[in-house]
């Protein structure tokens, strides 16, 4: 157990990119907590999309063992948390376990809009904040603009920022140095009856659910008995540890310690983020005051390419649910696609994480349906139904009016690009409610409609603005506005999966949108194919695609039956890969890239 | 009955040496200066005798010699070749000997002897009736030239036909159709119209990938002047009997007919495929495809690297293939003997509907637009 005054708790804070990884991955390495040898890069992301993405999904955490100039052995508490949006109440929970943050800022950058998002959560989990000026190796650094600009737009003092090069390690021991003399040590009562903080959990094959705690007061020693006080479950603690960041078992943690317990829990489920853990009996009174569980906010439909592998799929999904609590699931059944799940996801970066999981990790082909968001409709007998899937849409008859989730956007960006931002915005029904420069960066401030944004409002902005914005959001509430159903009737069938909800206003130009593209994306057939959009029972856009005129092959090699044979089993794999409405195959990337705008 | 009977049996020789690559060709051919005739002549022989004794009691209904480019070969080396067959297989009274060649005058030169050596069948390859389009294909002979060979071929041989190739770069549908016309008053029964295809590998290939190949007619063109053979074709009444095919009736190529009518063929030489019924079971043949190492292969003993035997289903499907692609169509009973399965009668019966196909006296015809579209037919038909 290590004395109150000797520990320092801290997560660093940053938008993606600006080295919040390499910086963690060089404390680690000048504290010798890992051996040079065992040292990989970005030791903390371990999942492989993680390190190929180079994002930061889960919460990591590591102890280091740091002698102070002071001739002092301190132990240091590292959270590392995710950087994106979608998984910002990983950020926020994580705070809460730290007493300090290191506030990184690439000095070739400056403030982007994760940065604004994740250092005010900070500000909220009332921490001591160190600015870090990272990257100065490179000759566009340009710290003491950044440094005005951190003062500027976040109001915390940058005077004392420290210059680091997480690349070269300069600067690395000054930083460490501030962690010890800047950051305060937490507080805590040894004496007191255990309250610890659940900080997170995850299953693990070996020693089943992995719970991160953080000690506030009293001891947690193997053995004991400890209740968990949101819902009164006993556990027997099995084995306690600390990360360092391989798992190393400890006999006890005391006040303001991070470190792990195991106590047979089979499910991740059966653990609440936020619970405080106590004795089993005589145990603290006042629970922490918790966390308000993630909730899902972008729904789609997953369906196997190949039917057959439905139960497979089924496995899947029940198995990244056991270690992902935010993730929602329930099974679906469309005339088009077969047997699936429509499944909840905190943003579009987790449902691209957990599908490229599925389709990787268990090797099934998914075709992805639109992204939708939860609808309210209000019904004229006073019934709310909460529609989570286009094509689970009532009868507009019936329906008295309906409700979308808004979001307030923030958007930092150069100058230049700003026109078509807001161009971009305003396109997509956005409301301004606040534009301020600083420096030769715009932040422009929107109220949107969730559902204009989860599909491809990101990739857009990006393509306008030739990558330079950076954009946050966070969820406001629901509004009232003239929202209907359009669905998409190929060769006069209606394709469930392509059915989606669209502002009124907007429908006659999606509705030619995406029939234009679905005109692309279908191939010929012999028969020519009508596509059309409609509302309620009135075609709002139609297209036609041509019938094929030819499709064969010209010449014969000397009685070479086996080449067209392979040609034909290859178009015939190709055709398999579609799916068939009435007698129509559609490619399964079209229910995706149908919804794209150029605009 | 085997079922290859309904086919007959022919034999195909493959010559894989060209004076010039084509650079839309993927056939196999190279470019070679000096062959020794002998040892060809001896290889193709020592592959004749393997053969022999695993296909003796057949009679032999045709032989081909494809390439690449016979015309280069000697006619000693056809002579013998052709020799050894016949003291194998006695010959059908009707047999079919046809030679592949090049409308050079180099070729012509040769072309009596071929007759002397038993061909009696030639098909050139004229390809356009423009110097300029000829230039573009990369051939290395003219229109005059060409039609000189065809001249003196006609004298030796009653039966010759010749190839253009259509949907060229820059070709008009009006071009097209002028040209057609002008080949039509050339030909004498028999002629192949090859739409350009535009094939990985090749040179034209690759001009193509890198969006370099300018001017290809667009898609809807290319249906245009396809329909637009077929009918101008029929008004001189060669009709098109294959999808590439025309010929005045009884004048078909025989050879050809074997393959779509899927009977037996064995194929000698380098990379030529057979097809041959052993012990009641159709076999898939295969010869190493290098020139060199065919060669080689043969003096150890075989030039087949490959011999498999074809499952029911896989055997019913190639004979679809082929079959499909004659205006006389299949026979469906003959489908349903040989996979053990009739074909799917729902998409049968969309197939009908939508005009592609026809069914009477138990044949199963594609239309025209069918045929035009066989493949996408085919993908409908070929059991999963
Ligand atoms: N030149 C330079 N590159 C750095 C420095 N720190 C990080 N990087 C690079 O910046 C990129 C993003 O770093 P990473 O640590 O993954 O950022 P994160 O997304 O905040 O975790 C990587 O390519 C790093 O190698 C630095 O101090 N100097
Ligand atoms: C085996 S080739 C050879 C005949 C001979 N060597 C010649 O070129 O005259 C048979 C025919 O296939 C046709 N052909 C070859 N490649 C083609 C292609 N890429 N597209 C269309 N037809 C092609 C040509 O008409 C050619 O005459
Ligand atoms: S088209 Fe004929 S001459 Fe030209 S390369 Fe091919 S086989 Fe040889
Ligand atoms: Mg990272």
């Amino acid at each position: 157990m290590t004395d109150l005054a000797k520990i320092r708790n801290f997560s660093i804070v940053a938008h993606i990119d600006h080295g919040k990884s390499t910086l963690a991955d060089r404390l680690i390495q000048e504290t010798g907590t890992v051996q040079d040898r065992d040292m990989k890069e970005q030791l903390l992301d371990s999942m492989d999309i993680e390190r190929e993405r180079g994002i930061t999904i889960k919460a990591n955490t590591v102890r280091i063992d740091y002698v102070a100039n002071d001739g002092e052995t301190y132990v240091l508490n590292l959270i590392d948390t995710p950087g994106h949006v979608d998984f910002a109440y990983e950020v926020s929970r994580s705070m809460r376990a730290v007493e300090g943050s290191l506030l990184v800022v690439d000095s070739t950058q400056g403030v982007e809009a994760q940065t604004l998002a994740n250092v005010y959560q900070a500000i909220e989990a009332d921490h001591e904040i160190v600015p870090v000026l990272n990257k100065i190796d490179l000759p566009a650094s340009d710290c003491d603009r950044v440094a005005e600009q951190i003062e500027d737009v976040i109001g915390i003092d940058a005077s004392g920022a420290i210059q680091v090069s997480a690349k070269t390690g300069q600067g690395i021991r000054e930083t460490l140095e501030a962690i010890v003399t800047q950051l305060p040590a937490p507080k805590g009562e040894r004496d007191a009856p255990l309250k610890a903080m659940l900080v997170d959990s995850w299953y693990d094959a070996y020693l089943g659910v992995i719970v991160l705690v953080r000690i506030m007061d009293g001891v947690l020693k193997k053995g004991m008995r400890v209740k968990f006080m949101s819902n009164n479950t006993l556990h027997h603690v099995d084995r306690i540890g600390v990360f360092r960041p391989a798992m190393q078992v400890v006999d006890e943690l005391g006040p303001g310690e991070i470190g792990f317990l195991t106590a047979s829990i089979k499910q991740v489920r059966d653990t609440r983020v936020g619970d405080t853990i106590t004795n089993d009996r005589n145990g603290c009174e006042k629970a922490l005051p918790g966390f308000k569980p993630a909730q899902p906010v972008v729904f789609c439909g997953l369906f196997p390419v190949d039917s057959a592998e439905f139960e497979d799929l089924r496995d899947a999904i029940d198995k990244l649910a056991l270690n992902d609590a935010s993730f929602s699931f329930e099974m679906e059944t469309s005339a088009a696609l077969g047997f699936g799940f429509r499944c909840g996801f905190l943003g579009l970066l987790h449902l691209e994480v957990i599908r490229d999981r599925i389709e990787r990790e268990y090797n099934i082909e998914l075709i992805t349906t639109a992204p939708s968001v939860i609808y309210h409709v209000y019904m004229k007998d006073g019934e709310m139904i909460e529609l989570h899937n286009p094509a689970d849409m009532p009868d507009m008859s019936k329906v008295d009016h309906m409700e979308e989730p808004r979001i307030k956007a923030t958007i930092m960006v150069p100058d230049e690009y700003l026109g078509d931002v807001l161009k971009l915005c305003q396109d997509r029904r956005g409301i301004q409610e606040d534009l301020t420069y600083a420096g030769s960066r715009a932040m422009a401030v929107y109220d949107l409609p969730l559902n204009e944004v989860v599909f491809d409002f990101y990739d857009r902005l990006k393509s306008v603005t030739k990558g330079y914005a950076s954009f946050d959001y966070q969820m406001t509430g629901y509004r009232q506005d003239n929202l209907v159903k359009m669905s998409i009737l190929v060769n006069d069938e209606p394709v469930d999966a392509l059915s989606t909800m669209v502002h009124r206003d907007r429908a006659e130009m999606r509705g030619r949108a995406m029939c234009e593209k679905l005109k692309d994306l279908i191939p010929r057939h012999m028969f020519k194919i009508p596509i059309q959009a409609a509302i309620g029972g009135k075609v709002i856009a139609r297209e036609t695609l041509s019938a094929l005129r030819k499709d064969v092959t010209a010449k014969c090699y000397g009685g070479d039956a086996t080449r067209k044979r392979k040609l034909l089993d290859k178009q015939k794999a190709g055709k398999k890969k579609m799916r068939q409405f009435g007698k129509v195959d559609i490619p399964q990337e079209a229910f995706i890239s149908a919804l794209k705008m150029d605009n | 009955m085997d079922d290859w009977r309904n086919g007959g049996f022919g034999l195909y020789v493959h010559w894989p040496f060209c004076q010039a690559k084509c650079p839309y060709c993927d056939f196999n051919s190279h470019v070679s200066a000096n062959i020794d005739q002998k040892a060809w002549a001896r290889a193709y022989l020592a592959e004749l005798d393997r053969l022999s004794e695993q296909l003796s009691g057949r009679v032999l209904n045709s032989i081909f010699f494809g390439g690449g480019t016979p015309s280069l070969m000697q006619p000693d080396t056809v002579a013998v070749i052709i020799e050894r067959a016949r003291e194998i297989w006695p010959f059908a009274n009707d047999i079919e000997i046809s030679l592949e060649a090049n409308p050079g005058s180099v070729e012509a030169g040769r072309f009596a002897g071929y007759r002397d050596a038993g061909v009696n069948r030639v098909s050139m390859g004229i390809q356009a009736l423009n110097d300029t389009d000829l230039r573009r294909l990369g051939r290395i002979h003219s229109v005059a030239e060409a039609r000189a060979a065809f001249d003196i071929a006609r004298t030796c041989f009653d039966r010759v036909s010749f190839d253009l190739i259509y949907a060229r770069q820059g070709q008009t549908l009006d071009a097209w159709q002028a040209e057609l016309h002008e080949a039509l008053s050339m030909a004498i029964d028999h002629l192949s119209l090859y739409q350009l295809t535009i094939e990985d590998g090749t040179a034209f290939g690759d001009r193509y990938a890198r969006g370099k190949l300018r001017d290809l007619p667009a898609d809807d063109t290319a249906a245009d002047m396809y329909h637009a053979t077929q009918e101008i074709c029929a008004q001189y009444g060669m009709h098109g009997y294959e999808i590439s095919n025309h010929a005045k009736p009884g004048a078909e190529s025989r050879h050809n007919q074997i393959y779509w009518r899927y009977g037996d063929y064995a194929g000698i030489g380098p990379g030529a495929h057979g097809r041959l019924t052993l012990n009641g079971v159709r076999h898939a043949t295969e010869t190493h495809l290098a020139p060199g190492a065919w060669l080689q292969a043969v003096a150890a003993g075989k030039g087949e690297s490959l011999r498999d035997p074809l499952s029911n289903q896989d055997a019913a499907a190639e004979y679809l293939m082929m079959g499909m692609r004659l205006a006389e169509g299949l026979d469906m009973a003959r489908y349903a003997q040989l996979s053990g399965q009739e074909l799917p009668q729902d998409r049968l019966q969309d197939l009908v509907e939508l005009g592609m196909v026809t069914i009477s006296d138990n044949r199963l015809c594609a239309t025209l637009q069918g045929r035009a579209l066989l493949n996408a037919v085919l993908r409908e038909l070929l059991v999963d």
